[in-house]
């Protein structure tokens, strides 16, 4: 029975001809990559969206459906900031916040990497501990807070406490979701090249999850912060010094709305800062280097 | 530069019970007498089968000498990756025995399956790296290798930067700064255009005069396989065996009869084996 059989390969050509064969296919086939400039887009439209919100604001505010004093408007917030600035508050309050905010942020990484890599890559440990982690996510840092007052008094240490146990769960499950989601194929190049199972855990598997544990410690960050002003709030007084949330608990007693919406701006313009000016820059650079950066709206 | 596979010592011989199912009749070269070099690699009797399922490999027998290029073809599902594996020392055989390099052996996946977090060069250093090579040679060492597949000038570039024959080509580098004498490849081409692919043939058999390593060389392509291998071993599906073996000369990569009588044989006998399973 005849069989058809399609040309066989042959060898042809000389050493040179190859070389450059394979010169030209190489350059025909790899993108070509632009540099990037400054794109300004990206302080213009998120500042003109800003002037919009804070227009509507003012307007709403003067068609004077309500009392100044219960909804002030942007001029008055803007002159109640000032005011605090003058004081020195602004700087104190976000100097004090920002520096626990911090430190207690560094802490939680120390803790939540160590932690999350064991249990990403320790099965036993992982099925004992892995759902009190995720639990522990759920629970709100703010259910701590009487806790730890009655632990360690009105000091930095009830802050710290409330902000690490809000940091942490999330920074290790963060960390798991990224080592769950490498490509098998990584984990076995790896056996084939021998690593040990340290080696394999600090060169292939955090490098591999590196995405998913920034994430995840953008997430450790925001809880922090965000248990830190439920802290500084609920917590005044003693040694604790005047934060950010202690700010925003003053304007409250002294019933002016001016000043607690100045407390929330700034917790808020925090916020945005440190994720503009930290995190959204790590997070570009890291899926610009892995290639995953093309077609996506960052 | 290494010695040729050509010049490696030839002490025992290998038996030809090696192949005892090998169709003699059919083959237009059938010349059994295993390569006179000392064996790489033994397989004895392998069998491997996942739970209680049915066989996947059921009683391989196979001789790999050292500096020897074997192309290893069968259909899907025969069992080729799986016996790879087993090679490796990444899967256990379910029966049987084996002799492999006591060091392991480097392995080249279908896909390159490089780090996308570092470049070329790092993908190459982690290896001399893992395999405990100093700080200051890794990175001589590295763009030596890469300057063998002819990609010094793209060491900088990371994995996405590159094309597909570029990353292989990075990927082959890889393998072998693991400098084992046994180099194991999973249909390492498969995915690649068919120029890029006929480059790569060339590359890939430059590199093994040049370095002297044992190839085993999974395919499911017959002209691929008689295009590199010395030796091409037929496995059989459901469950792979190998049920076949002829040789290679240079002249059947030169003459376009002589290579086109020897694939229209191997292709014949590759579907008569996918036929039985109709």
């Amino acid at each position: 029975m005849p069989e058809t059989v399609t040309a066989p390969v042959l060898k042809q050509g000389s050493p040179d001809d190859f070389r450059q064969l394979e010169a030209g296919l190489d350059s025909l086939q790899s993108e070509t990559t632009a540099k990037h400039g400054v794109d300004w887009t990206r302080v213009l439209l998120p500042l003109a969206a800003f002037l919009v919100i804070l227009v509507a604001w003012q307007v709403y505010v003067s068609l004077g459906f309500r009392r100044r004093d219960i909804v002030p408007g942007p001029l008055d917030v803007i002159g109640s900031l000032s005011t605090l600035w003058g004081e020195g508050s602004v700087q104190q309050a976000v100097w004090t916040s920002l520096q626990r905010g911090l430190v207690g942020f560094l802490i939680s990484v120390a803790v939540a990497t160590p932690l999350g890599l064991l249990l990403a890559q320790v099965k036993l440990l992982r099925r004992a501990f892995g759902p009190l982690i995720s639990g522990l996510q759920v629970l709100p840092s703010v259910a701590w807070v009487p806790a730890a007052i009655l632990w360690f008094g009105l000091t930095d240490g009830t802050a710290y406490f409330v902000v690490l146990m809000g940091a942490i769960p999330s920074m290790v499950n963060g960390l798991i979701a990224g080592v769950d989601q490498i490509p098998p194929q990584y984990r076995r190049v790896g056996q084939v090249l021998g690593a040990s199972r340290l080696e394999m855990a600090l060169q292939i598997v955090l490098p591999a999850a590196l995405p998913g544990y920034v994430a995840g410690l953008k997430q450790g960050w925001a809880f922090s912060w965000r248990s830190l002003m439920a802290a500084e709030i609920i917590t005044v007084g003693g040694t604790m010094g005047f934060g950010l949330g202690s700010l925003l608990d003053q304007g409250r007693t002294l019933s002016d709305m001016s000043v607690v919406f100045s407390a929330i701006l700034l917790i808020l313009f925090v916020g945005i800062i440190v994720e503009l000016l930290v995190f959204a820059p790590i997070e570009k650079r890291l899926l610009r280097g892995r290639g995953l950066l093309s077609g996506s709206t960052r | 530069m290494a010695a040729t596979p050509e010049a490696a010592v030839s002490e025992t011989a290998v038996s030809e019970t090696a192949v005892p199912h090998a169709a003699v009749s059919t083959d237009p070269a059938p010349s059994l007498a295993a390569p006179r070099r000392e064996a790489a690699v033994v397989l004895e009797n392998l069998g491997k089968r996942f739970g209680s399922g049915a066989p996947v490999l059921e009683d391989v027998n196979a001789t790999i000498g050292q500096g020897e290029f074997v192309a290893l073809l069968g259909a899907s599902g025969c069992g080729k990756s799986t016996l790879l594996n087993i090679i490796a020392g990444l899967e256990e055989p379910s029966s049987g025995a084996l002799e492999v390099p006591s060091d392991g052996a480097a392995f080249m996946f279908q896909d390159s399956a490089l780090f996308p977090w570092i470049s070329a060069r790092g993908n190459v250093e982690l290896a001399l790296k893992l395999r405990g090579v100093g700080r200051a040679e890794r990175r001589t060492r590295a763009m030596e290798l890469l300057e063998l597949v002819h990609l010094a000038e793209a060491a900088d570039k990371r994995p996405h930067e590159l094309s597909g024959g570029m990353r292989q080509r990075v990927s082959l580098a890889r393998a072998l700064a693991q400098d084992r004498p046994l180099l194991l490849m999973d249909e390492p081409f498969a995915a690649l255009d068919a120029i890029t692919r006929d480059l790569l043939h060339d590359e890939l058999e430059r590199i093994w005069k040049e370095t002297g390593r044992t190839i085993v060389f999974v395919t499911h392509n017959v002209r691929e396989a008689v295009r590199l291998g010395q030796r091409v071993l037929l496995l059989s599906s459901r469950p792979g065996r190998v049920v076949a073996q002829w040789e290679v000369s240079e002249e059947h990569r030169t003459n376009a009869g002589k290579a086109g009588e020897l694939t229209g044989a191997i292709t014949t006998r590759l579907r008569e084996e996918i036929r039985r399973h109709a």
